[in-house]
C-alpha cells in the first residue's frame, strides 16, 4: 500500500519486508513517544505557567520510583529492538553460498559491472570524451528469485552501491573487498545510486538495475555473451608468469591453486585463513603479508602493477580451477606477455 | 580573597584585546562565533539554492560567483565546497566554540565561585590559536582550486590523493583536494590546539577552584555538563589531530597511512603503491567525532537544566539522575563510533557491539528528557525568551534524539545512511537542539555579560519566527530521506526517480532562507541592546547560583567577597527561600543590597 505512494520506495527484495516490518516499529515507537512528549510538554508549559508573580510550586525534588520507571521501560524497548536488529543484520550481510556472483568495481563515476560469464555493463556518468558512443543503458541484469551477490571494490575513491527499493547499501572501498547480497523478487527496473560522496559527478554515479525473470536473464546472459572473466583470467595467468611457480605439480615452488577457493589454508604462523575473495586479493597484490605452510616468501608483490579489472579476472580464474585444470608448463603453453586476444580458445568448461 | 590585587588600571589592549579575564574572552569568542554563524548559514543557503532551484542561473552574483563559463550557474564542484564549508564553519567554528568558548569560559568560574580560570594565559592562548584557524580557513577559499570539498568528514582516499611530492598540490580526485584541503587540515589542527588548552583549563579549574561548600554536587548542571565535555573533548581530541597530521603527510610528503597497498587509480593517472587503509581514517576521525557530536549538545543540556529550573522556580527534577545520565551519554559516546561505518565493511561481530552501544544511548537521553519534563510538572513557568528556547531545546532534542534510534538499528540503518534523513536528524541534534539551546544562553546571561537587558518582545519574535521556520525546513527532510534521496547530491534531479521530491527541496530552500533572514533580528537585539537595553540589576532572573551574586557586569576577579555555599543550585519555592521571595542562593553572603556600587570593595 504503501509502495504507491511516491514518498515510498518499491519492496522488491526478500530482505525488504522484513526491514519495513523493524522500520514500522521503529517508527511507532519513536512517533508514539514523541507525540506524547510533546504534547505532555506543551500541555505543562500552559497549565503551568505562573499566573501571579506571587504563585510558588511545591519544592519537588525528584522521584526514584519515576527514575527507575523511565530508565527501565525504555531498556526493554531498546532490547526488543536491539534483538530484532541483530537478527535482521546477519541476514543482510551473510550471503548464501549459492548465490550468483557479479563483480562490481567503482571509479569516478561509474559502476563497472562484470558478469562471471563475460558480459560487462556500466552504470552512472559518461564523461564527456565517451559520449559519441551510444548509450549503453545504465543498466545492471540480475535474475529474480535467486539470490545474487555482488563483490564490490573501487578504484580510486570510497563510493557506495545503494539500492532503495531492495532498501540495501554497501560501500566500495579502495583496496578491499567488499559483498552486498539480494534477492529480487519481482521483475522490473530499480533504482541504483551513489551514497558515499565521491566528487564532482557523485549525484550522476547511479542507473538502474534490471531485474528479469531467469529464463530472460539467461538468455540475456548468451546473446551477450563475450569472453568470460574466467577466460580472461586465465589469460593473465599466463602473461603474469604466474604459471612459472604455481604449477599443478604438487611439488612445485608455491602453492597448487587447483581448488582453492573457500578452502581452509594452513598459515606458516600456524593460523587458519579461508581463500576468499579478500585472501586471494592480498595473496597476489601483497603476497608476503600471510605465506601459506611450507613455502618460501618467494612470490614478487603485484601491487600497481595489475588493474582492479585484471585482479578481477584473475581471481575469477583461481575460483573457477578444479583438479587438473592449470595448464602444463610446456612448450604448448604461449609463451608469457602476449597479447590475451592471440591465445587459443580452451574447450569451453 | 585575591581579586583586590587584580584591580590596577589596564590599557585597552590588555583588557579588551589580549584578555586574560574569563569573562573578555567568553564575550570574544562569542563574538567570532556569531560571526562564524552568519558566514556558516550563507554557505547553507547556498546549498539550499542549489537544491531548491537545481541548476538555476543565480542573478548577478552568479558570473561572478562562478565565471562566465559556468554561465551563472552553480558547478558541482562548487557546491561541493558549500556543503563541506557549511559544516566544517558551523561544528568548528559556531557550536563547539560557541557552546564551550563561549559559555564554557563565562560561566564556569561564576557559577563554582572562582576569580577566573586556573590557567589565565592558557585560556587567552585558547582563543588566539583559534585566529590562525580562521584565517587559514577563509584564506583557502581563494586557493587554487577553491576550499576544501571532501565533506567535513573529509574521508579518504577522495581528500587524500594528490599527487607524489615536489608536483604540486592539486588533486586529481576532487578540485578541493588540493591545497584547499592542505589548508582545511591545518586549520583544524589550530582549532584542536584552542580547544585542547580550554579543556584542561576547565578540568582543573572546575576540580580545584570551586569557592567554600561548592561541594561536586551543589554544582550547577552547567558546570557539570562543561566538566565532562572538558574530559570528552580532553581524551577524544588527540585521536583527531594524529588522524589530521596523517593525512596532512600523506597529502604534502607523501606517506600513505590512508592509501591502500594497491594503490589508486583515477582515469590515466595512477598514484603509485600506498601501505595503509583507506578505513583507517574513518575509525581515527570518529573517534573524535561522534564525542564531538556530544561535546555540541551536552553544555547545551546543562544550560537548559539551568534555565528550566530558573524560569518554573522549581527545582530541577532529578539532579543527580541528570548528573549521571550525562557522565552516561559521555562514557557511552566512546564506544559508538562505528555505527558510522555500519556500510564499509564492518564485520557484523563487531557491527553487533557497536549497535548495541549506540542503542543504550537512548537510556540516558531518555533520563533526561523526563526528568526535564519532570522540572515543569507542577511549575509556576514563566515565559521568558530564554524559557521559550529552553523549552524548545527540550521538545527538539526529542525528535533529534529519537530519529537517532533508526541509525543505531543497523539493518533500518542500511537503508538511511547517507540518505537526507541523517541530515535532518543531525540538524535536529545540531541546530534545533544546541542552537535553541544557545539562544537560551545568550538570552539568559547576557544581562550578566554586558549589564543590560536584550529587548524581550524582539527575543519573543525571534523564536517565534525561527522555531517555526526551522520545522518547516528541517522536518521535510526526514521525508525526503524516506523516499532515498542520497545526501550531498549537487544535483539530486540527475539521479534516476528523484523529480518528484523537487517539490519538498523548494518547500526546505524557501523556509530555511526566511530562517536564515530571521536570525538578523537576533543578532540587532544583541548589538542594540548593548547600548540601548535596560539596565540590568544584580539578579534579573532571580536565580540561585553564584553568578547572580556578583555586578552585572561582574568587575575583574567576579566577586566582591569570597562566596560560602551553603546549599545547591536549585532551592526554589523552598522553605529556605529569602523573605518575601521563592528563592534562596547558593551563597547568601554575597547578596548585598542593590545600593551598593558595584567596585565597592
Amino acid at each position: 500500500m504503501l509502495a504507491e505512494i511516491a514518498l515510498f520506495p518499491k519492496t522488491a527484495s526478500t530482505i525488504a519486508g522484513d526491514i519495513d516490518s523493524l522500520y514500522f516499529f521503529i517508527i511507532g515507537v519513536t512517533v508514539a513517544i514523541s507525540t506524547v512528549t510533546a504534547l505532555v510538554l506543551v500541555y505543562f508549559t500552559i497549565r503551568y505557567h505562573r499566573k501571579r508573580p506571587d504563585e510558588v510550586p511545591k519544592p519537588i525534588h525528584g522521584s526514584l520510583a519515576l527514575e527507575l520507571t523511565w530508565t527501565l521501560i525504555p531498556l526493554v524497548i531498546v532490547l526488543i529492538m536491539f534483538g530484532w536488529s541483530v537478527k535482521l543484520y546477519f541476514r543482510i550481510l551473510v550471503a548464501p553460498e549459492d548465490a550468483v556472483e557479479i563483480y562490481v568495481t567503482g571509479r569516478q563515476w561509474m559502476w563497472k559491472v562484470q558478469h562471471p560469464e563475460g558480459q560487462r555493463e556500466i552504470l552512472g556518468y559518461l564523461p564527456s570524451s565517451v559520449e559519441g558512443v551510444p548509450d549503453p543503458g545504465s543498466e545492471m541484469h540480475v535474475p529474480v528469485g535467486v539470490p545474487v551477490k555482488l563483490i564490490l571494490t573501487s578504484e580510486d575513491v570510497i563510493h557506495s552501491f545503494y539500492v532503495p527499493d531492495f532498501r540495501l547499501k554497501q560501500d566500495a572501498v579502495p583496496g578491499r573487498y567488499t559483498t552486498l547480497w539480494f534477492q529480487a523478487t519481482k521483475p522490473g527496473r530499480y533504482r541504483m545510486f551513489c551514497a558515499e560522496y565521491c566528487g564532482t559527478n557523485h549525484s550522476k554515479m547511479g542507473g538502474w538495475i534490471v531485474a528479469q525473470e531467469q529464463s530472460e536473464f539467461q538468455q540475456w546472459l548468451s546473446s551477450k555473451a563475450d569472453r568470460s572473466l574466467a577466460l580472461k583470467g586465465r589469460a593473465q595467468f599466463l602473461k603474469q608468469q604466474c604459471i612459472s611457480c604455481h604449477t599443478g605439480d604438487a611439488d612445485a615452488r608455491a602453492p597448487v591453486l587447483e581448488g582453492i577457493y573457500n578452502q581452509k589454508r594452513q598459515m606458516a604462523d600456524g593460523s587458519t585463513v579461508i581463500a576468499d575473495e579478500a585472501y586471494l586479493r592480498e595473496s597476489i597484490v601483497n603476497p608476503r603479508a600471510r605465506i601459506a605452510a611450507g613455502f618460501q616468501p618467494i612470490m614478487p608483490p603485484y601491487q600497481g602493477q595489475l588493474s582492479e579489472e585484471e585482479l578481477l579476472e584473475l581471481i575469477a580464474y583461481l575460483k573457477s580451477l578444479k583438479r587438473g585444470d592449470i595448464p602444463p608448463r610446456n612448450e604448448e603453453t604461449p609463451p608469457p606477455a602476449v597479447k590475451p586476444d592471440a591465445l587459443p580458445e580452451p574447450n569451453k568448461p | 580573597m585575591s581579586a583586590a590585587s587584580h584591580t590596577h588600571e589596564q590599557s585597552f589592549v590588555s583588557k579588551y584585546v589580549f584578555s586574560q579575564d574569563h569573562k573578555i574572552i567568553g564575550i570574544q569568542f562569542l563574538f567570532t562565533s556569531m560571526i562564524f554563524l552568519f558566514l556558516g548559514g550563507l554557505l547553507a543557503l547556498g546549498v539550499r539554492t542549489q537544491l531548491g532551484w537545481p541548476d538555476a542561473e543565480i542573478p548577478v552574483i552568479g558570473k561572478w560567483l562562478f565565471g562566465g563559463s559556468a554561465g551563472g550557474k552553480m558547478p558541482p564542484d562548487y557546491y561541493n565546497m558549500l556543503f563541506t564549508m557549511h559544516a566544517t564553519v558551523m561544528i568548528f567554528f559556531v557550536i563547539i566554540p560557541w557552546l564551550t568558548g563561549a559559555f564554557g569560559n563565562f560561566t564556569i568560574p561564576l557559577m563554582i565561585g572562582a576569580p577566573d580560570m586556573a590557567f589565565p594565559v592558557l585560556n587567552m592562548l585558547s582563543y588566539w590559536f583559534m585566529w590562525p584557524a580562521f584565517i587559514i580557513m577563509l584564506v583557502s577559499f581563494f586557493c587554487f582550486g577553491g576550499a576544501a570539498s571532501s565533506g567535513w568528514t573529509s574521508y579518504p582516499t577522495i581528500s587524500s590523493l594528490g599527487l607524489a611530492p615536489g608536483n604540486g598540490t592539486a588533486s586529481h580526485a576532487s578540485q578541493g583536494s588540493g591545497m584547499g584541503q592542505i589548508l582545511w587540515l591545518t586549520s583544524l589542527t589550530f582549532v584542536g590546539i584552542s580547544s585542547m588548552m580550554g579543556s584542561v583549563n576547565y578540568v582543573t579549574t572546575i576540580i580545584n577552584m570551586r569557592a567554600p561548600g561548592m561541594t561536586f554536587f551543589r554544582m550547577p548542571m552547567t558546570v557539570w555538563a562543561m566538566f565532562i565535555t572538558a574530559i570528552l573533548q580532553a581524551m577524544a581530541l588527540p585521536v583527531l589531530t594524529v588522524a589530521l597530521i596523517f593525512q596532512l603527510l600523506d597529502k604534502t610528503i607523501g606517506t600513505t597511512f590512508f592509501l591502500p597497498p594497491a594503490g589508486a587509480t583515477i582515469g590515466n593517472w595512477t598514484s603509485g603503491p600506498g601501505g595503509g587503509q583507506t578505513i583507517l581514517w574513518q575509525h581515527l576521525f570518529w573517534f573524535y567525532s561522534h564525542p564531538a557530536v556530544y561535546i555540541m549538545i551536552l553544555p547545551a543540556m546543562g544550560m537548559v537544566s539551568d534555565i528550566l529550573a530558573t524560569f518554573g522556580r522549581k527545582p530541577l527534577f532529578g539532579y543527580r539522575p541528570m548528573v549521571l545520565a550525562i557522565a552516561g551519554i559521555a562514557g557511552l559516546g566512546f564506544i559508538v563510533w562505528g555505527h558510522h561505518m555500519f556500510q564499509s565493511g564492518m564485520d557484523p561481530r563487531l557491527g553487533t557491539g557497536f549497535m548495541l552501544a549506540t542503542i543504550m544511548i537512548a537510556l540516558p537521553s531518555a533520563v533526561k528528557v523526563f526528568n526535564w519534563l519532570g522540572t515543569t510538572w507542577n511549575a509556576k513557568i514563566e515565559f521568558t525568551t530564554p524559557m521559550l528556547n529552553a523549552l524548545a531545546f527540550v521538545g527538539m532534542f526529542v525528535i533529534g534524539g529519537l530519529s537517532g534510534i533508526f541509525m543505531a538499528a543497523t539493518p533500518v540503518d542500511m537503508y538511511f545512511h547517507n540518505t537526507y534523513f541523517i541530515v535532518a536528524h543531525i540538524h535536529y541534534v545540531l541546530f534545533m537542539s544546541s542552537i535553541f539551546g544557545i539562544f537560551a544562553g545568550v538570552y539568559y546571561w547576557y544581562p550578566k555579560m554586558f549589564g543590560r537587558m536584550m529587548n524581550e518582545t524582539w527575543g519573543k519574535i525571534h523564536f517565534a519566527i525561527t522555531f517555526v521556520s526551522a520545522n518547516a525546513a528541517f522536518y521535510p527532510m526526514h521525508l525526503v530521506g524516506m523516499a532515498g534521496q542520497p545526501r550531498r547530491y549537487a544535483m539530486p534531479v540527475d539521479a534516476p526517480s528523484m523529480e518528484h521530491l523537487q517539490g519538498l527541496n523548494t518547500w526546505i530552500s524557501v523556509w530555511a532562507i526566511i530562517m536564515g533572514f530571521a536570525q538578523f533580528i537576533f543578532v540587532a537585539n544583541v548589538f542594540i541592546s548593548l547600548f540601548a537595553g535596560k539596565k540590568a540589576t544584580r539578579n534579573p532572573w532571580k536565580a540561585n547560583t553564584l553568578e547572580w551574586g556578583t555586578p552585572s557586569p561582574p568587575g575583574h576577579g567576579n566577586f566582591e567577597k569570597e562566596p560560602l555555599v551553603v546549599r545547591g543550585p536549585y532551592e526554589y519555592s523552598g522553605p529556605e527561600s529569602l523573605p518575601g521571595e521563592d528563592y534562596a542562593p547558593q551563597a547568601p553572603n554575597l547578596d548585598v543590597p542593590e545600593a551598593v556600587p558595584a567596585h565597592a570593595h
